[in-house]
């Protein structure tokens, strides 16, 4: 029999579907090559013999047969009795009561929890490095970042570490580090998966998505995720469901390359890549254009409002309470505050108080309200290239992964990772990011990872994805990662 | 632009303790940040409406019916301080 690790999801399902392949053996060969982490990918794993996995990831009540291979699943998921951090020392030590509907979807259909993952402190950050608990290490390079927010669930499935994982994107965070670790990532339409037991981050704009090896894992991992959820209010689930790809070609289908978002940016190898994989759609029959877009390149701006001020109400839950960590005083509000000093990293902080800033009384209209009307302007740049297009096409990120270190004293330059990526969550729109080849970075070094993305209407998942299937087949990517560092 | 006595004033309203030199850091970088955002400042939003929310749903709702919570001795299990069934805090006011 094949060594479980080396088949995708859906082929392992296939297998043990078929009988060929039980679904505990699946389990004990992910458990052992999660065990060999070496890159900080995990804060939390199931044990081979099912100690974790049996009481925790599969959960006494939802008790399902091993039909899938089990899942990484990023720290800022709810899962009962299980540690969930979300990156942040805040959190050390917290075990929640419950655990997410998205997890628990997940079991009911068979598939365990793995692992969880490492992350930027709350999900907020393009690199990792925001961690309370160290940096995640690029697998193509340990020298440089996976990319983030869920840097440890692309890192685990590009280094073979898992064989598929949920992340969560707000401005980038899914398909980011994707694109850095020549990976798959989507974010679906928002409402599309349940944020039940999802710890909040930006509530207008979080979503849960998959990373996985290839699009048919990630068409498989939504269609077990997706769903209304009554605990879940803004959940409403693909009205059709999700099916798996099986489109050969791209005729008939238009593709927009936005004007409005400047390339300058971009280096020199991602930007060749992006052009190649631009003539691989029209080899496949699709055809290319030019989408206006004119205030997309201010998502950055709005976003840098909008989520950070959604993040200081969301986060002010954490005031040493009702869980996690406390920070001794004589009285209440300096218990707070040193509370907060303590368990918070910087980029929280920074947060948390640009977002403050922006929703304090003053700066409100100037701030959070022109940010909210500029969302309209995107959103509708967005509505009018859909009349005439069926995608918007970009690379996912402007570099290939940089080195650890490189922007952390520049908040801006980080942002600016998101350039292309903020865009669609502004305007609630699935996305999805598949690698289309390896380019070295500007001034040299080792080849690496470079993401296309590709966007489309709300709820348009199946078209993404059959779009995206048609062509990771002409891209044919099959690099992976050789140790460097 | 935003100054040191601005910061501290935004920091007492997050509840946040933070020390002189993270006080000068946070100008500065907060300034920074700030100054780029306002590049939105070049589009005309006259008349266009604010964006809350993406999805279109109003009035989500369930029918109002009692049901069981959580066991409250699970919950207060997560506290740092639980006590007598509840969650133990200082005093608001400092004790003279």
């Amino acid at each position: 029999m094949a060594d479980p690790t080396e088949l995708t999801a859906a082929a392992a399902a296939e297998a043990i579907g078929a009988g060929e392949l039980s679904g505990e053996e699946c389990f004990a060969a992910w458990a052992e090559a999660a065990g060999g982490d070496e890159l900080n990918a995990y804060l939390w794993r199931g044990d081979a013999e099912g100690n974790g996995a049996g009481q925790s990831g599969r959960e006494a009540e939802h008790l399902a047969a091993l039909m899938h291979a089990p899942v990484a699943v990023k720290d800022i998921f709810c899962t009962k009795g299980v540690p969930t951090t979300a990156g942040s020392r805040i959190l050390e030590g917290y075990a929640p009561p419950y655990t997410a509907t998205a997890v628990r979807h997940l079991t009911v259909a068979g598939a365990p929890l793995l692992g969880k993952t490492n992350m930027d402190e709350f999900a907020m950050g393009s690199s990792n490095e925001n961690s309370g608990y160290g940096p995640v290490l690029n697998p193509w390079d340990r020298g440089r970042v996976p990319g983030g927010s869920s840097g440890g669930s692309a890192a685990a499935v590009a280094a073979g570490l898992a064989p598929w994982a949920i992340g969560t994107d707000t401005g980038g965070s899914i398909r980011q580090p994707a694109s850095l670790c020549g990976i798959v990532g989507m974010k679906p339409t928002y409402g599309a998966v349940s944020r039940y037991g999802m710890i909040a981050f930006a509530s207008s704009l979080d979503q849960c998505g998959p990373l996985t090896r290839d699009v048919t894992d990630a068409a498989l991992l939504l269609s077990l995720l997706q769903g209304r959820d009554p605990c879940d209010s803004t959940s409403v689930g693909v009205a059709e469901g999700i099916a798996l790809p099986h489109r050969e070609d791209l005729s008939g289908l238009r593709f927009a390359v936005p004007s409005g978002l400047a390339m300058d940016g971009v280096e020199a190898g991602v930007k060749a890549r992006f052009e190649v994989t631009l003539e691989k759609i029209t080899g496949l029959g699709g055809e290319l254009g030019e989408a206006p877009l004119p205030s997309a390149e201010h998502g950055i701006s709005a976003y840098y409002v909008i989520a950070p001020a959604e993040a200081s109400a969301n986060l002010a839950r954490y005031d040493g309470v009702r869980f996690g960590s406390r920070e001794d005083a004589p009285e209440l509000d300096a218990m707070y505050e040193a509370t907060r000093a303590a368990g918070f990293g910087p980029e929280v902080k920074r947060r948390i108080m640009l977002g403050t800033y922006a929703l304090s009384s003053g700066y409100y209209d100037a701030y959070y309200g022109r940010a909210q009307r500029v969302r309209t302007k995107i959103a509708d740049d967005f509505r009018a290239a859909f009349a005439d297009f069926d995608f918007v096409v970009t690379p996912t990120s402007p570099t290939v992964a940089f080195e650890l270190g490189a922007r952390t004293d520049d908040p801006l330059s980080m942002y600016m990772s998101d350039y292309f990526t903020v865009p669609m969550p502004l305007a609630g729109i699935p996305a999805i990011s598949i690698p289309c080849g390896l380019a070295e970075p500007d001034g040299g070094g080792p080849e690496l990872p470079v993401g296309f993305q590709i966007a489309g209407p709300a709820f348009s998942e199946n078209a993404i994805l059959d779009a995206a299937y048609a062509l990771e087949q002409a891209i044919g990517f099959d690099a992976r990662p050789t140790r460097v560092g | 632009m935003i100054d040191r006595d601005q910061v501290l004033h935004v920091a007492r309203l997050a509840r946040l303790q933070l020390s002189d030199a993270e006080l000068d850091e946070m100008a500065r970088e907060l300034s920074g940040i700030l100054d780029h955002v306002e590049r939105m400042n070049r589009l005309d939003i006259e008349g266009v409406e604010p964006t809350d929310h993406v999805v279109e749903l109003e009035n989500v709702l369930r029918p109002d019916e009692p049901r069981p919570s959580w066991p409250k001795a699970e919950v207060l299990e997560s506290a740092p301080d639980p006590a007598e069934g509840a969650f133990r805090v200082p005093s608001p006011q400092a004790e003279s």
